[in-house]
């Protein structure tokens, strides 16, 4: 299988090619591919015509492991090596996982520092590498269906997910041999599936209830931007705690006991689910387990005692409602537009009772099952340059706020929540111990004042301050947020100049060495394949950089450089374009940093030139 | 930071970015207006596939961008920024300045928010109090305004004075909007 996406030599993509590309909805209980053709997005079926894939894994002792539906109908006789609702461990830690979801019939491992691993009958295995098979699967088919390898795919992710559940699905992206562009916002890609279509503007609020994530997020959207204003929810809140909620009451009324064994518990669930669909546009369904031996039992759910059992969870959803809205500085009123996403929201008292807080109808005309996925198939298409001319663009926040520990447990705030990204905030800190030569950072996320409440997502130390009296240090710690919503940190002693600095991932996540030895397994001849990797993905950036500064200065060369700079340029790219026919990826890589040393002046005049051009006309004569 | 991401060198002023003057009155319409197409043309998005060092680049602009629209939105920010660009240093200590006049009403305002909780409509007298707050942090505002638009500024203590009442202001805000959504959710109030 290849793992990468990789272009032949020679055979580099010319500017206005169509790239492929595709959108991804990485979801709890389903996910779904789309990609858009001829303009129009949709998502992309299997062999058998189904476009959901249930996000389920069966891994089995020497055999590769199945996905989807075919591992679906192993779930019930295997549970223990069937994992469903692994979007419920992404970038989670043993303690959290076994104490929230204590139900899960899977075996545990304590993995090094804290990120669980799950024993299966295929191996010890961690959730970035079970979502990956989920992912392998969706590219898989979208190669299939699309004639060539993806070029780049954006996968969604809740919005209220933080860094390190953020981190876990890039790594699963990577690890599934993909490209990820963009790690997008789930309501925001709703936003863009829904907004496109009905070319709205005023605010928007999304209201998204999966399988197992909530997500508020409330927009405005105005020619062509999406500025999300607030957004808010529960990562572990869904449709799965109905089924749960259910198979609880199912079992109660069967007079089953609590300890329930694995296979049985897998046979309420599956049961649950079905009541609860049934539910939607019935009054009552009928229900019947069979217990040991010949024992049946048999009962009614009326739509009237489901209400009460779910009443609550639905409850819980209205809360984040009212916070984003309050942190949008807005009202209820105000809200012009409410869309409905994700399979828990055809569920009628979910409709009912949102829709009596927002004191308006819903708008549930595109799939709650497929807007997503749709919506990241557009971003797809706009990120690998097919539509150049479009002028949509995506401003999105950071869900959580990220923070520093101080002294006494507590938590000073670096970036508030709800801070539009990319960010870049810095703070000075300062030694509080006479001669102190190193100082550790706590790097946290959450909204509580005590580092206790809050997610620790990395720890990490600047050292080799040269010793001064207490409080004579300045330590600048710059926090750097990315596109993705991935954060970046660094510290530096501002007298002496010592730096540190960190990619926030170790506390769940997995390190590059890690991702690279995944990789390394999952090939046959290891050593050659990750060699001949590594040249193409070199030979592949060598020619994007080369073809990126080939069109810039047939565009800007003449007006922004003098003869001798063009000169310096032209040398530096032509050594590059040399070097790339050869084969040794290490002189590659030199040759490219060559020519972004070279263009470097002529990159950033042509950034400074397009902000002047967007701003011509704007020049204000009396600056006082 | 390098040569290469100071480059859009108006950096040295918020202002200039919008092509905006250099006042306590911002236009607010014609700065979200040009926030909107200063996005659209650094966002990361728009160098999805770039080389690193374009995307490294936009990332830094579309920062900072991010970074001088939340400041010239915001009333105190922009206050202690055109400070800052008059070359005083904003103190953030937050010991009042001698008005006891002030300091009496601190004190009256955050015992008035304490009771409301108790009170017998609370939602009510909440909704009262976040309407002083506001008008009293308007009228801030106005001087502030009437105060940068004198020609000597060389002495900023009134400034200063001003934007930390403007800061209490804004903290007993975020408290009683705090308490208000405390109550909203309990009773089950939009």
């Amino acid at each position: 299988m290849a793992l990468l996406q990789i272009s032949e030599p020679g055979q580099s993509t010319a500017p206005h090619e169509h790239r492929l590309a595709a959108g991804i909805d990485l979801g709890t209980t389903n996910s779904l591919v789309a990609t858009v053709r001829s303009g129009q997005a949709d998502t992309l079926p299997d062999a058998s015509g189904r476009h959901l894939l249930p996000s389920v894994v069966h891994y089995r002792s020497g055999e590769d492991p199945r996905v989807g539906e075919e591992a679906w109908s192993g779930a019930s006789g295997d549970p223990m090596n069937t994992i469903i609702s692994v979007k419920r461990l992404m970038g989670r830690g043993v303690a959290d996982v076994t104490a929230k979801d204590a139900h899960l019939p899977y075996e545990f491992l304590q993995g090094k520092p804290g990120m669980p691993l799950l024993r299966t009958a295929g191996g010890d295995v961690s959730p970035v590498e079970i979502s990956a098979e989920i992912l392998r699967t969706l590219k898989a088919r979208a190669e299939e269906s699309l004639g060539g390898e993806l070029e780049g795919v954006v996968v969604t992710v809740p919005a209220y997910f933080d860094e390190a559940q953020r981190q876990a699905t890039k790594d699963a992206g990577r690890l599934a041999g993909l490209n990820v562009m963009r790690l997008l916002n789930e309501p925001t890609a709703a936003a863009v599936a829904y907004g496109l279509d009905h070319a709205a503007e005023g605010v928007v609020a999304i209201y998204d209830l999966g399988g197992g994530t909530f997500d508020i997020s409330i927009l405005r959207l105005n020619k062509g931007v999406f500025e999300v204003m607030a957004t808010g929810g529960d990562s572990a809140l869904g449709g799965d705690d109905m089924d749960r909620v259910i198979a609880a009451w199912i079992r109660e009324q069967a007079g089953i006991g609590e300890d329930v064994d694995p296979m049985l518990m897998r046979r309420l669930l599956h049961d649950a689910r079905a009541a609860k669909e049934t539910l939607t546009d019935q009054d009552e369904v009928s229900l019947r387990v069979s217990l040991t031996g010949a024992e049946e039992w048999t009962g009614t759910l009326t739509r009237e005692r489901f209400d009460q059992l779910i009443g609550s969870l639905v409850e819980k959803t209205l809360s984040p409602c009212r916070r984003a809205l309050r942190d949008a500085g807005l009202r209820s009123r105000d809200v012009s537009e409410i869309v409905m996403v994700g399979g828990s929201t055809r569920v009628p008292l979910v409709r009912e009772q949102v829709s009596r807080f927002f004191g308006r109808e819903l708008l549930v005309d595109i799939d709650p099952d497929k807007v997503v996925a749709i919506g990241a198939a557009i971003q797809a298409d706009i990120l690998a340059g097919n539509r150049s001319d479009d002028e949509m663009l995506l401003l999105d926040v950071i869900p959580l706020s990220l923070g520093l520990e101080t002294m006494g447990g507590l938590v000073e705030k670096i970036i508030p929540r709800n801070t539009t990204i990319p960010v870049a905030r810095a703070q000075e800190f300062t030694t509080f111990k006479d001669g102190q030569t190193a100082m550790s950072l706590h790097v946290v996320q959450g909204e509580r004042d005590r580092v206790s409440d809050c997610r620790s997502l990395a720890r990490f130390e600047l050292q080799g301050i040269p010793p001064m009296t207490a409080g004579a240090a300045r330590i600048r710690v710059s926090f750097q947020v990315d596109a993705d919503g991935l954060l970046n940190v660094e510290a530096q002693e501002q007298v002496s100049g010592v730096q540190s600095s960190i990619e926030v991932k170790p506390s769940y996540g997995l390190t590059d060495p890690e991702i690279e030895a995944m990789l390394k397994d999952s090939m046959d001849h290891a050593q050659d394949d990750m060699n001949a990797r590594r040249l193409r993905e070199h030979q592949v950036e060598a020619d994007r950089v080369l073809e990126a500064l080939s069109s810039a200065l047939a565009e800007d060369g003449d007006r922004l450089l003098t003869d001798e700079e063009r000169a310096v340029v032209d040398e530096a790219a032509r050594v590059l374009a040399q070097t790339r026919q050869g084969s040794d990826y290490r002189a590659i890589k030199r040759a490219q940093e060559q020519v972004e040393q070279a263009s470097a002046d002529f990159v950033a005049r042509r950034m400074d030139a397009s902000i002047r051009k967007a701003m011509a006309g704007h020049r204000i004569e009396d600056f006082e | 930071m390098n040569a290469v991401s100071m480059s859009y060198d108006l950096s040295t002023n918020y202002f200039e970015i919008f092509a905006l003057p250099r006042s306590y009155s911002v236009d607010r319409a014609m700065l979200d207006e040009r926030y909107r197409k200063l996005q659209q043309t650094v966002h990361p998005d728009r160098f999805a596939t770039a080389t690193d060092q374009e995307r490294r680049i936009s990332m830094q602009q579309t920062a900072l961008i991010n970074e001088a629209y939340e400041t010239l939105k915001d009333p105190v920010l922009r206050g202690r920024y055109l400070l800052e660009l008059d070359g005083h240093v904003f103190e953030d200590n937050r010991s009042m300045t001698g008005d006891p006049a002030f300091l009496m009403e601190q004190i009256e305002l955050r015992e008035a928010l304490a009771e409301v909780r108790g009170g017998p409509s609370p939602l009510e007298a909440l909704g009262r109090q976040l309407e002083l707050i506001t008008s009293r942090f308007s009228a801030l505002d106005d001087e502030l305004s009437s105060w940068f638009g004198q020609p000597d500024r060389s002495f900023p203590d009134v400034a200063v004075g001003i934007i930390h009442k403007m800061q209490f202001y804004r903290r007993l805000e975020q408290e009683a909007l705090e308490l208000e959504f405390d109550l909203e959710d309990q009773t089950g109030l939009v």
